[in-house]
């Protein structure tokens, strides 16, 4: 991980129309960076926004307001197609349900070949079968695999075909959208040991996007919790699970179920009550009160939160 | 010892397809005590929820019950018609299923729906039925009965609908509670609340539950007891101390390693090797000796039996025979089951 900022994203806003009057403020006002290198995790409960962050940094949504940096160039709003092709090349994305993001009647080779096709990588036919196969070997896959459709494999083999065809571009930036949600316990081991060896053998930058929280603590270096559209807390991994300061955050890690039934059994959950925030007079925003550690939180409990650290 | 409420013996249940005859479930044998909690784990395709399934007598058609029977009261709940099973059915044995808006009806309030098993298996009268509904939608944690009444599910979040629904389950006292994957598709602040409010119920009605999920966390949680299920057999059977302190199966030990909790981030993760077996053609053997690394021969000729631990812990594999060499767990687990001992020794909790 180094201190180079791979991806800058400012007051990302993301709004959705309902109809003529109303609409959903998905992502509100969203400000982050990634490093170069690093895997960043995004949590937060269905709603959040996380998935619709993912999905604006990749140009999949036209942004409502705000500006995203990749490599420190613009990446947001109207661009040149020469700058589209090259974000496209160097930011892909893996999707949560492997069968639902894999065309059925396209076999292995078309569609991890799909990126070399659309920014012709390959000159050959057989260079690009040779681009194929060799990414296949990456992801735990066989060349004899290459001839046969979707439907031929298991849940974790199609999510190593979506890690594949998202690699072969050579992408800088991998957004992994709850990459490993739709599958069993077993076969999800299987895929994040994938990713941690694919990102340091190629160097890979991962957004991160889960509801697991502990497979998130485990495989990420910094993590957001997002919450209604907000990020409300910003931290390194194990600063952000020893010292969760928001109500939301603590309210989450409380939930996170462990493989320990003695203390399990007695564990007290609290759930978060949004109305506990009296942000009438005092206005919210992001502050840092630990290096690295960003809250969401007005003055006044700014000081409050600052004299629980010190405590 | 408490009182079995429900034996099921040597179930074997298999479905015809194209393909063949897919050997879904196993000769599967445990028993349900009055009062407690069984948690049934195991991946897609283990054969959990056609346990629960056969239990509650709603196997698809296509379903063959091979042999084995399921005792409840004395009854063979296998034997019985469907007219007869109607009377067991929603009355005595009720299901929870894992999503809420598939398993209400978008077109009937609330309340009727409630009311409706009421009215069914009760005899009560309309005026009844809707008094006990405005009780239980109460006591599911749900404000406002008089108004929720006469909503429809879709004015509902995801949480409130899995409440509507154990408020239907449990709406005619059964003795028997199976919960197949209630929380999977909630979020885990929801998933809390549902399962604190399934353990409160428990203590209120006294009803016994089997909970199915895959999620070894939900289940150090719930249960008292947890069975493990791999290829349609129940693979190792135990309280949950010894499931999760003491486990003895090769597939238990991948399955609780491969959790990354306290798992120190340099570390790798375990993970099991391979995919699930194929259940058209099972494999001979141990089914798990395919993705096990402490297959022995014995392992691809012969299946195990199950060995018996202690009184309340038993599991299928060869390496629990008197013979058999001495093995150790994944560093990953015994690393972690150690660090839990000595917090749990030091009379600490987290």
């Amino acid at each position: 991980m180094s201190d180079k900022v791979l991806l800058k994203v400012e007051h990302l806003k993301q709004y959705f129309k309902l109809d003529r009057k109303s609409k959903v403020k998905a992502v509100d006002d969203v400000s982050f960076e990634i490093y170069e290198g690093e895997t960043f995790g995004l949590v937060g409960e269905s709603g959040s926004g996380k998935t619709t962050i993912g999905r604006s940094i990749i140009r999949l949504y036209e942004i409502t307001g705000g500006n995203v940096e990749f490599e420190g160039k613009q990446a947001s709003g109207k661009l040149k197609k020469e700058e589209r092709a090259s974000i496209a090349r160097n930011m892909q994305m893996i999707f949560q349900d492997p069968m639902a993001c894999l065309n059925p009647r396209m076999n292995i080779r078309d569609i991890v070949a799909e990126g070399i096709d659309i920014h012709k990588l390959a000159k050959t036919k057989e260079e690009r079968d040779e681009m194929v196969y060799s990414i296949l070997a990456k992801v735990g896959l066989a060349r004899e695999h290459a001839g046969r459709y979707p439907h031929e494999f298991s849940g974790g083999q199609r999510q190593r075909i979506g890690i594949a065809r998202a690699l072969i571009t050579n992408p800088k930036l991998v957004i992994c959208d709850e990459p490993i949600s739709a599958l069993d316990v077993s076969i999800q081991s299987q895929v994040v040991n994938l990713l941690k060896k694919l990102q340091k053998e190629l160097g890979l930058t991962y957004l991160f996007i889960a509801h697991d929280l502990s497979m998130v603590r485990y495989i990420s270096d910094r993590i957001a919790v997002m919450h209604k559209g907000k990020i409300v807390e910003l931290a390194d991994a194990e600063e952000l699970y020893n010292n969760p300061l928001h109500p939301y955050t603590r309210s989450l890690m409380s939930a996170i179920p462990t493989p320990d039934p003695k203390s399990e059994k007695q564990r007290a959950r609290f759930a978060y009550d949004p109305t506990q925030h009296d942000y009438t007079t005092d206005e919210p925003k992001m502050r840092e009160i630990r290096p690295k550690h960003f809250i969401y939180c007005n003055e006044k409990e700014f000081k409050a939160y600052q004299a629980e650290l010190v405590a | 010892m408490k009182e079995k409420v429900l034996s099921v013996k040597n179930l074997t249940v298999s479905f015809k397809t194209h393909g063949g005859m897919v050997q879904a479930v196993r000769d599967v044998s445990f028993d349900l005590y009055q009062g407690e909690t069984l948690a049934i784990v195991g991946e897609s395709g283990s054969g959990k929820s056609v346990t629960s399934k056969s239990i509650m007598g709603l196997l698809s058609p296509n379903a063959v019950i091979e042999k084995g029977e399921i005792l409840y009261n004395d009854v063979d709940l296998l034997k019985l018609n469907e007219n007869d099973f109607a009377k067991y059915r929603g009355a005595d044995i009720a299901m929870v299923f894992q999503d809420p808006m598939t398993s209400l009806n978008p077109v009937m309030t609330i309340g009727n729906q409630i009311s409706e098993s009421l009215i069914n298996n009760l005899n009560y009268t309309k005026e009844q039925a809707k008094a006990r509904s405005l009780e239980l939608i109460d006591l599911v944690g749900i404000d406002s009965p008089e108004k929720r009444y006469n909503q429809y599910p879709h004015q509902f979040s995801g949480g409130m609908r899995q409440r509507i629904v154990i408020a239907i389950a449990l709406s005619c006292n059964p003795k028997i509670l199976i919960c197949d994957e209630p929380t999977t598709a909630l979020d885990v602040t929801t998933q809390a609340q549902i399962l604190e409010l399934i353990k409160d119920l428990q203590q209120h009605f006294g009803v016994s539950v089997i909970f199915i999920t895959h999620d070894l966390g939900v289940v150090a949680n719930m249960s008292d007891r947890v069975g493990v299920m791999y290829a349609g057999k129940i693979v190792e059977i135990g309280t949950v101390e010894d499931v999760y302190y003491d486990p003895r199966h090769p597939y238990t030990w991948g399955l609780l390693a491969s959790i990354p909790a306290f798992q120190a981030k340099g570390v790798e993760l375990y993970a099991i090797p391979g995919a699930p077996p194929q259940m058209i053609n099972p494999p001979k053997g141990d089914a798990f000796s395919l993705r096990s690394d402490w297959s022995m021969k014995v392992d691809f000729v012969h299946q195990p039996p199950m060995f018996k631990i202690s009184n309340t812990h038993s599991a299928a594999t060869w390496l629990l025979h008197p013979n058999a060499p001495k093995v150790e767990r994944p560093v990953q687990l015994q690393d972690r089951i150690d660090a839990l001992m000595r917090m749990h020794e030091g009379g600490k909790s987290e």
